[in-house]
């Protein structure tokens, strides 16, 4: 009991720490802009250096995962191989072909296919273990990323002039249900509600909750703060669109200015996301590269079937047939079993 | 000295799912008798020329490490960080979302956070955060860091000790973070400080100088091949030739020792003879490669790859076209996905063809060996074995896979069909414990000793409830399986948690069933005991 109530502790400090981090973010940019009125460094030079710690660190981050080589073909295999023509070889779980792990890839990358599969394991008496489906995580996961996904395309109606029309189409399509004015995105609500569900998720659960470090917590914090702060503007507390426009095709086009007349709210937002892609690059959001390249998952089935090389395959220790023949001659001898040197 | 024994009821109340322990940060183990291995023998240490031969036990205070033991893990892993991108990436791209948590066999029987596959690998990921990134040097122990003890040490050694290499985790896994590699791994590491288990290094020292991992000698071998000829012909009437060191054979057949010298597999061992000498085939036997499991890749790949060397070598001296191997699990992990790499090519062989069938192995073409199931499966089809399923009507079956066959090979469909061509009844255990998602024993990866036989019972506690559930609804008396170490790991388990159930090999079931030219009538199966017809009569 005293050591689970540590653990219960443990929880408290990770996520105060998290929630406080965010908070300590909140407050930087109020008093960066609303008191001091370093619009430029929030407007500008933030975000500039924001970008190019994002880029570079990501980059440095493949180049690094890249130099590692990949000595050994480990596929995890999740259905009938290819062996037999006869036998119905499973070419998405068990790829043999390059097209077939494109396809796995896919499957994993688009549809998290292998947490679609996750189960819930009870113990009942007896003792007789049930494992019943469980889709939450998988929902949740997918719809949180699919909505980060929406959400930050539908944002280049901000950095682009024409806006593309790719751009107010999926505008449309998020706004289908044309629910109140400005019209409600169906994204806005669904990542909140992902959102909230994944930090539940992970306080409420004992096994995740003892798992989860304040770095699980803080991402999760400082995103929701984000979409928090973007549905306040769009919402409720609306910034001057045309302005943050300027902005925005300034920083892209390298020809920053800052408009004079945008609400801080806006600044809170936009140093939030600079938080989150500095971030980025030293924590485990690193999965979105990472998941290309794993080596578990994009490998086909073909171990048998084509040489995989390992680029420092190294010399080791041998016993040889000679060694083991000279060592047991007699014994084989006396046994009648064929040896090399009589 | 040793713990009471807990009974299958104590057992199973105690597990509790929630955790107890403090902040998982905190290194704290306890070595309780019956839940770790003993630390490997000096003398075969030393024999494998590996680092810091000495006597000593985990439940020693001092494991008597080399003085600047923290300096060498450090750098094994910075060398094995350039090495293997898997590593690499493992260690960088975990969310920690916890599906892989309920997964684990171990956690499932134990409720050992510890033991949950994320929490194992963070076990290592806390010392390459600390010692190898930015986060963990500005954010310590909130990024989850923590600093390389003789306490992390010895916590590595108990739940690395505590996985089977079963790669279920990976499975559900989003990123497919392989617990197995990871594992690996880390006993590499503390393998470079000496601290290893017995019934590891033991088995490799043995396998590297007899050729298996009993430490069985070349007329030992001989012998227990002989004798097997002798009782296959006691039980059929067919005298069949066993040729051991044959050069010029067309096939070299390898497979795992315990099938000549364990019991069940011996019954497999039977069903091979059998089978090989009804379809006359050309093959040999050999005694400097008379192991198929390997040991070596239970604790480094330079082991693995010094143990595997065998069968190329062996090979390539007799003379052989290709190779069979026979039923066994890590194995098959071995030669499917690291020998052609670790040892190839072997372009001394050639693109296996059945010599029965004609069919070419279009899947081994690079590696040159072929999968027992494989071969006889084609058989099968082919009709080129005639069965009589009623041979096994005294047998109600269920067929486990074994992980590294399910989940390194996807070899599924072709050890059911051997059943179902050999078998008249046969049930399926329930989906979410077969083919990929298969349970392990609780045993492999050198974990299969009697010192540790209470966490190897709470690790087979999933597959024994499977089987259990099989055996009440459709009265399954025999759990058929292809590793060596489930067939020996398996009998135990099925006594402890479900009792009346027979462990045995898919070849076993294919040689009772297997009708032999000029066999006498039989009156049993490969096991001396009365087939169904026969029963009856008997009463």
């Amino acid at each position: 009991m005293e050591h689970w109530s540590l653990a219960k502790k443990g929880t408290l400090i990770n996520v105060l720490f998290s929630l406080s981090a965010v908070f300590i973010l909140i407050a930087g940019a109020i008093v960066g802009v609303d008191l001091i009125k370093f619009n430029f460094l929030f407007g500008v030079i933030i975000p500039y250096t924001a970008i190019t710690i994002f880029i570079l660190g990501i980059i440095l981050q493949v180049i690094k995962w890249a130099k590692s080589p990949v000595p050994f073909h480990i596929p995890t295999v999740a259905g009938q191989q290819k062996s037999l023509p006869w036998i119905k070889s499973s070419k998405l779980e068990s790829p043999s072909s390059t097209l077939g792990v494109i396809g796995r890839m896919l499957l994993e990358i688009l549809f998290f296919r292998s947490l679609f599969r996750n189960t819930k394991s009870e113990l009942k008496n007896g003792p007789r273990l049930v494992y019943g489906s469980n889709k939450y995580l998988w929902l949740g996961a997918l719809v949180f990323h699919w909505s980060i996904l929406v959400i930050f395309l539908r944002h280049f109606r901000f950095f682009m002039q024409p806006i593309p029309s790719f751009v107010l189409a999926l505008q449309n399509l998020d706004g289908f249900f044309q629910i109140g004015l400005p019209v409600l995105y169906i994204s806005d609500v669904l990542i909140t509600l992902a959102l909230l569900y994944l930090i539940f998720r992970r306080v409420a659960d004992l096994k995740i909750r003892y798992i989860s470090l304040a770095s699980d917590y803080f991402p999760l914090f400082l995103i929701l703060s984000i979409a928090v702060t973007g549905i306040l503007m769009r919402y409720f507390d609306r910034v001057d669109i045309v302005k943050v426009k300027e902005l925005a095709i300034g920083i892209f086009s390298f020809h920053p200015t800052v408009p004079d007349g945008i609400g801080v709210l806006f600044y809170i937002h936009l140093f939030l996301v600079c938080t989150l892609i500095t971030y980025f690059p030293f924590s485990k959001l690193l999965h979105m590269p990472g998941i290309f390249l794993t080596p578990t998952r994009n490998l086909a089935n073909n171990s048998r079937m084509v040489r995989h090389i390992n680029p420092w395959n190294r010399p080791v220790r041998v016993h040889t047939y000679e060694e083991y023949e000279d060592e047991f001659r007699d014994k084989m001898k006396a046994s009648g079993l064929p040896v090399e040197k009589e | 000295m040793a713990e009471k024994k807990l009974k299958p009821e104590e057992l199973a109340g105690s597990i509790d799912y929630k955790p107890k322990q403090k902040d998982w940060l905190d290194p704290s183990v306890e070595f309780k008798h019956g839940v770790f291995n003993y630390g490997g023998s000096p003398k075969s240490v030393e024999y494998l020329q590996q680092p810091n031969p000495r006597k000593w036990q985990p439940t020693d205070p001092d494991w008597q490490l080399p003085e600047n033991w923290k300096q060498i893990i450090l750098e094994g892993l910075k060398d094995r960080l350039d090495r293997f991108r898997s590593l690499r990436i493992f260690m960088d791209i975990c969310v920690r979302c916890g599906a892989c948590a309920d997964k684990c066999h171990f956690f499932i029987g134990s409720g050992d956070p510890k033991n949950m596959p994320v929490l194992r690998a963070e076990l290592l990921r806390s010392i390459y955060r600390n010692d190898f990134t930015l986060a963990g040097k500005l954010f310590g122990k909130f990024s989850g860091s923590r600093e390389l003890t003789i306490d992390v040490l010895k916590e590595w050694f108990y739940y690395f000790f505590q996985c089977t290499q079963c790669r279920r985790c990976s499975v559900f896994c989003p990123y497919g973070i392989d617990t197995a590699e990871i594992t690996l791994l880390v006993r590499e590491l503390l393998n470079l400080v000496g601290v290893n288990i017995d019934w590891i290094i033991t088995p490799v020292a043995n396998s590297f100088r007899t050729g298996n991992h009993l430490g069985i000698q070349p007329h030992g071998f001989k012998d227990s091949i002989d004798f097997a000829v002798d009782e296959l012909e006691s039980i059929t009437g067919v005298r069949v030739e066993a040729p051991i060191n044959k050069k010029g054979a067309e096939i070299l057949f390898i497979t795992p020792s315990a099938d000549y010298f364990g019991t069940p597999h011996y019954y497999t061992l039977l069903g091979y003879l059998a089978l090989f000498h009804e379809i006359g085939l050309d093959y040999t036997w050999s005694s400097y490669a008379s192991e198929g499991g390997n040991f070596g890749s239970f604790v480094s790949h330079d082991l693995m790859k010094s143990l595997n060397a065998k069968m190329y070598a062996e090979a390539k001296r007799l003379g052989v076209k290709w190779i069979i191997g026979g039923e066994c699990g890590h194995m098959w992990r071995v030669v499917h996905q690291y020998m052609d790499t670790l040892n190839g090519p072997a372009d001394f062989l050639e693109v296996p063809v059945s010599p029965i069938t004609g069919t070419r192995f279009e899947n081994t073409k690079s590696t040159k060996m072929v999968h027992i199931c494989e071969f006889t499966a084609d058989l099968i089809k082919n009709n080129k074995i005639k069965l009589d399923k009623s041979r096994n009507d005294h047998r109600s079956i269920t067929y486990h896979d074994p992980c590294n066959i399910a989940r390194g090979l996807g070899l599924i469909e072709e050890p059911r069909y051997l059943i179902k061509n050999s078998c008249n009844n046969f049930f399926e255990m329930p989906d979410n414990t077969i083919k990929e998602q298969t349970f392990c024993c609780g045993s492999g990866a050198g974990l299969g000793t009697d010192e540790n036989l209470e966490m190897r019972m709470r690790g087979g506690l999933p597959r024994a409830n499977a089987v259990k559930y099989v055996k009440e609804k459709y009265g399954v008396n025999f759990l058929g399986c292809i590793c060596a170490i489930d067939k020996a790991t398996l009998p135990p388990l099925m006594d402890y948690w479900v009792g009346g159930v027979d462990v045995g090999g898919v070849h076993e079931l294919v040689g009772n069933a297997l009708i032999m030219k000029g066999e006498k009538e039989r009156t049993t199966d490969l096991r001396g005991e009365p087939l169904a017809g026969d029963e009856k009569q008997n009463v």
